[in-house]
């Protein structure tokens, strides 16, 4: 294999790729995974799909936690003493090659008994004889092969909960009773068992109590159990005053059940049960289409799912012991491992901290620390160990303690009114004076047909159709969204999308990109030996910023350097022809004298003389400028941003004339600021990333969360956004607008089909085979009318 | 007894065993995850298949696999 790429990984190998067996490796991780892996036969993980693979991190003593008992025993299933079940979510499960090598992980260690991949919610369910193997080994061994499993606090404090099928049930249910009665009503359909001298069969006019009777018996756990939701729907609807669209629903399925039932016990008709499992059946099929899930996205997380469940803790005497996140106290010192997430603010009392704070900001520069400097919950260690003392207990940190406001409790859900629930409140009203005005009206004529017309009128007023188009459309939006990369939380938000009129925006990791790529130089000019001899010295580094500075500078021609050496955290240095150069830390370049915290530089020294430092900028991202002047003729707009007023000048350069920026905004300061505009009656959109914009998301009526990878976590959010989509969001708002109008012509289709209804019912002329024709057509034509008008949409957009 | 009740009794019992199975296939978690077995049942059992001959296991064909969204 010829290429630089990494067999394992897929990544750049750099200059120093590791050869075995002909491939290349970017690192001695991946190498070990390929060694286990070819090891033990597995070699076919590699021929599923290539460079499938991700370089492990190190594990050092990170799972040691799962030795305690009561830890262990929480994420544990299922433990009969000797078998144990243990469900672990894996964020890199994305290929073919990864269902393949996990589901064969009793080859690697043959006490794992089997494993099951679900691919959708990204989890594994490994079975294992627990007498031979801990939980931590098969952890490790899962970690050692890059498949590391993410546990958070959130799979300790979670009831285990089962999987809600309940709508399939109903569904079956429904299709279940819809099918069999349609099939014992074709006597009726086809009028064979009316009397003998009308040309009907003798024998199915005898027996016909026994078809309607068990058609009777068939609709029966329709009405009990199948559309139980609409009136339990619609009973707290009238309890809370709201005539949702549920009201007129359970309204038209009590009547067809009340006057069928009469029909059959008085020998007056066949009943309209079909019509009734039919509609329930549609009306469900909608449920199910809007059901549509992102099962490996989720939008309901808070800190929980980023904070480990157990920390190291040092007690007094020297010793390392477990402790669960919750008990840490105030005066706790705790070891912080690489890769380990700090869980409380407190102060650095030993090692060298690099903290990515990306989770907390959105921005990507690890942050140095100093021992004696504060550390602030959410930022994980990059390098090393660290120890540090807690200042705080979890809940009350500078980040956590967002989530005790209120905003976090309460469910947007409810307090929401749809297009739907307002038609139906004005199709309520109408259905039940259009039934009385025309029961009057025979009354006063023939008083015998005055009960038939009141319930015909409300069994084909019963407006299946009309709360079929708002599921289909929405349903079908969310799907489109989807393929774009733009994933909804339900189908409500696209409705609240279409009513925005103000978004704000996040600045660092929303509108800037997670990638440091550009750079001014500030400081005595280079000379072009310099130039060459720099180029050059940082062609042998890794660190991320050397490769980002490398790639920036002018080419030079590659020549070799006398001596170069790295110094891990502090910066490179390498000589040529006596000329020395020094590239790095203000410290390391002999630049005692750090200027400036708040900025990303590197400093440059030649022959120990400081000549200037490259400082490196938020890159915006693309077509940044272009979003917000599309947005800012529709909707008024502003910049919300935790950050110092360092980027102000380039923000106002690039943004439309007079939008707002506001700088220094804390986590808090940004949930009041969007408060404040709703209290002046704006439907706000929050355009965001990390976790200090979690309670403006949740405020906002939509709150959208920003990500590079969709794999690695957001905040809680409605609805989450591929960061290469972010020039189309102007473009997504129209969509949803424009699928709000698809609904409201469907309305309008479905009410000319309750006109024609209408008209049999109030002149009493309703038979069962009308509405059984009538119900199930208007349907069906609503729902390819909204997937006709939604695929048009979605074709314009890209 | 008339035969109507006989075949209706049939078309009965039919019905309730299809929607018996149905309910159980919910029950047993078939309807959990509809995408992973779809993957699963293209793969080959090359690990039996390795001992016996080599040589064939360098052509294999690749399943290439749409990422779902």
């Amino acid at each position: 294999m010829k290429s630089n790429n990494c067999f394992h990984c897929g990544d750049d190998c750099g200059n120093n790729p590791i050869a075995l067996d002909d491939k290349n490796f970017c690192c001695h991780g991946c190498k070990t995974v390929y060694e286990i892996l070819s090891g033990h036969d597995l070699d076919y993980y590699y021929d599923l799909q290539s460079a499938a693979g991700a370089s492990p991190k190190s594990i050092d003593g990170r799972y040691d936690f799962l030795d305690s008992t009561p830890i262990a025993e929480k994420l544990i299933e299922f433990n009969d003493g000797n078998l144990q079940i243990v469900n672990l979510y894996i964020p890199h499960i994305h290929c073919s090659s990864c269902i393949w090598v996990l589901e064969n992980l009793n080859k690697l260690n043959h006490y794992i008994k089997s494993t099951q991949v679900n691919f959708p919610k990204k989890t594994v369910r490994i079975t294992y004889s627990s007498s031979d193997i801990s939980l931590k080994e098969v952890v490790v061994l899962l970690a050692r092969i890059g498949y590391e499993p993410y546990i958070s606090l959130d799979d300790f404090d979670k009831k285990k909960k089962s999987a809600d099928r309940s709508l399939i049930y109903k569904l079956g249910v429904a299709g279940f009773a819809f099918g069999n009665v349609m099939f014992l009503s074709f006597p009726d359909y086809f009028d064979l068992s009316s009397s003998n001298a009308s040309g009907g069969e003798y024998w199915l006019n005898k027996y016909e109590p026994v078809f309607h009777w068990l058609i009777f018996l068939f609709s029966l756990p329709v009405l009990l159990y199948a559309g139980r939701d609409y009136f339990i729907s619609a009973y707290k609807g009238i309890r809370s005053k709201m005539l949702n669209i549920d009201v007129p629903i359970a309204l038209g399925i009590f009547v067809l059940f009340v006057r069928s039932t009469l029909d059959i016990v008085f020998d007056w008709g066949s009943g309209f049960f079909d019509s009734l499992t039919g509609l329930v059946f549609f009306l469900l099929l909608g449920k199910f289409f809007q059901q549509k899930t992102y099962s490996f996205l989720s939008f309901e997380r808070d800190y929980k799912s980023y904070f480990p469940i157990a920390i190291t803790r040092i007690t007094k005497d020297g010793k390392e012991e477990t402790a669960q996140v919750h008990d840490i106290e105030r005066g706790d010192r705790l070891l912080i491992r690489s890769e380990e997430l700090i869980p409380v603010d407190g102060i650095l009392i030993k090692g060298q901290a690099r903290i990515d704070y990306s989770f907390v900001t959105g921005e990507s520069e690890p942050v140095k620390k100093e021992s004696g400097e504060k550390v602030f919950a959410g930022g994980k260690q990059l390098q090393g160990a660290i120890e540090m003392e807690a200042l705080k207990s979890v809940s009350q940190s500078y980040l956590t303690q967002l989530w005790s406001n209120s905003v976090f409790q309460e469910d947007k859900a409810s307090t929401f009114q749809t297009l739907t629930d307002s038609i139906g409140r004005r199709f309520t009203i109408a259905v039940l004076s259009i039934a009385s005005l025309s029961a009057i009206f025979w009354l006063y004529f023939d008083p015998s047909k005055a009960l038939n017309v009141f319930t015909a009128v409300l069994i084909i007023a019963c407006p299946c159709a009309i709360a079929l188009s708002s599921p289909f459309t929405l349903g079908n939006m969310l799907r489109i969204f989807g393929r774009k990369k733009f994933y909804l939380k339900d189908t409500q938000t696209i409705e609240q999308l279409a009513q925005i009129d103000t978004a704000i925006f996040d600045k660092t990791g929303t509108i800037t990109t997670a990638q440091k790529s550009t750079a001014t130089y500030e400081g005595m000019p280079l000379t072009e030996a310099e130039a060459s001899l720099l180029k050059n010295t940082l062609r042998g580094s890794n660190h991320p910023l050397s490769r980002s500075l490398y790639n920036l500078l002018a080419e030079e021609n590659i020549v070799t350097l006398d001596e170069y050496e790295e110094h891990i955290g502090k910066g490179v240095e390498g000589t040529k022809d006596n000329e020395h150069i020094k590239a790095g830390s203000a410290d390391f370049v002999g630049n005692g004298k750090t200027t400036d915290a708040l900025t990303t530089a590197v400093h440059i020294s030649s022959n120990d003389t400081y000549k200037g430092k490259y400082i490196f900028h938020n890159e915006y991202r693309e077509g940044v400028s272009q979003v917000f002047e599309k947005m800012s003729k529709n909707f008024n707009v502003a910049v919300l941003s935790g950050d110092n007023e360092g980027e102000k000048q380039r923000l106002e350069k690039l943004l439309p004339k007079l939008t707002p920026l506001y700088f220094g905004q804390k986590p808090q300061d940004k949930l009041e600021f969007i408060k404040s505009l709703q209290e002046q009656g704006k439907k706000v959109l929050m355009v965001g990333d990390g976790l200090n914009d979690a309670g403006a998301l949740a405020q906002a009526e939509v709150g959208l969360a920003i990500s590079e990878n969709i794999n690695v976590f957001s905040p809680a959010s409605d609805g989450i956004m591929d960061a290469s989509k972010f020039k189309q969001l102007h473009q997504y708002i129209q969509a949803s607008k424009k699928a709000m109008k698809v609904i409201k012509m469907s309305f309008i289709l479905s009410l000319t089909y309750n006109l024609i209804g209408l008209y049999f019912a109030v002149t009493g002329q309703l038979e069962p085979v009308i509405a059984a024709i009538l119900m199930p057509l208007s349907s069906i034509s609503v729902v390819a009318f909204t997937t006709v008008a939604t695929n048009f949409i979605g074709r314009n957009i890209d | 007894m008339s035969v109507i009740y006989v075949l209706l009794a049939i078309s009965v019992l039919v019905a309730v065993l299809f929607f018996i199975a149905f309910i159980v296939s919910v029950k047993s978690g078939q309807y959990d995850d509809s995408y992973t077995p779809s993957v699963r049942m293209l793969f080959e059992d090359e690990l039996v298949k390795k001992q016996k001959d080599v040589s064939t296991k360098k052509n294999k064909e690749k399943i290439q696999l749409n990422k779902q969204v």
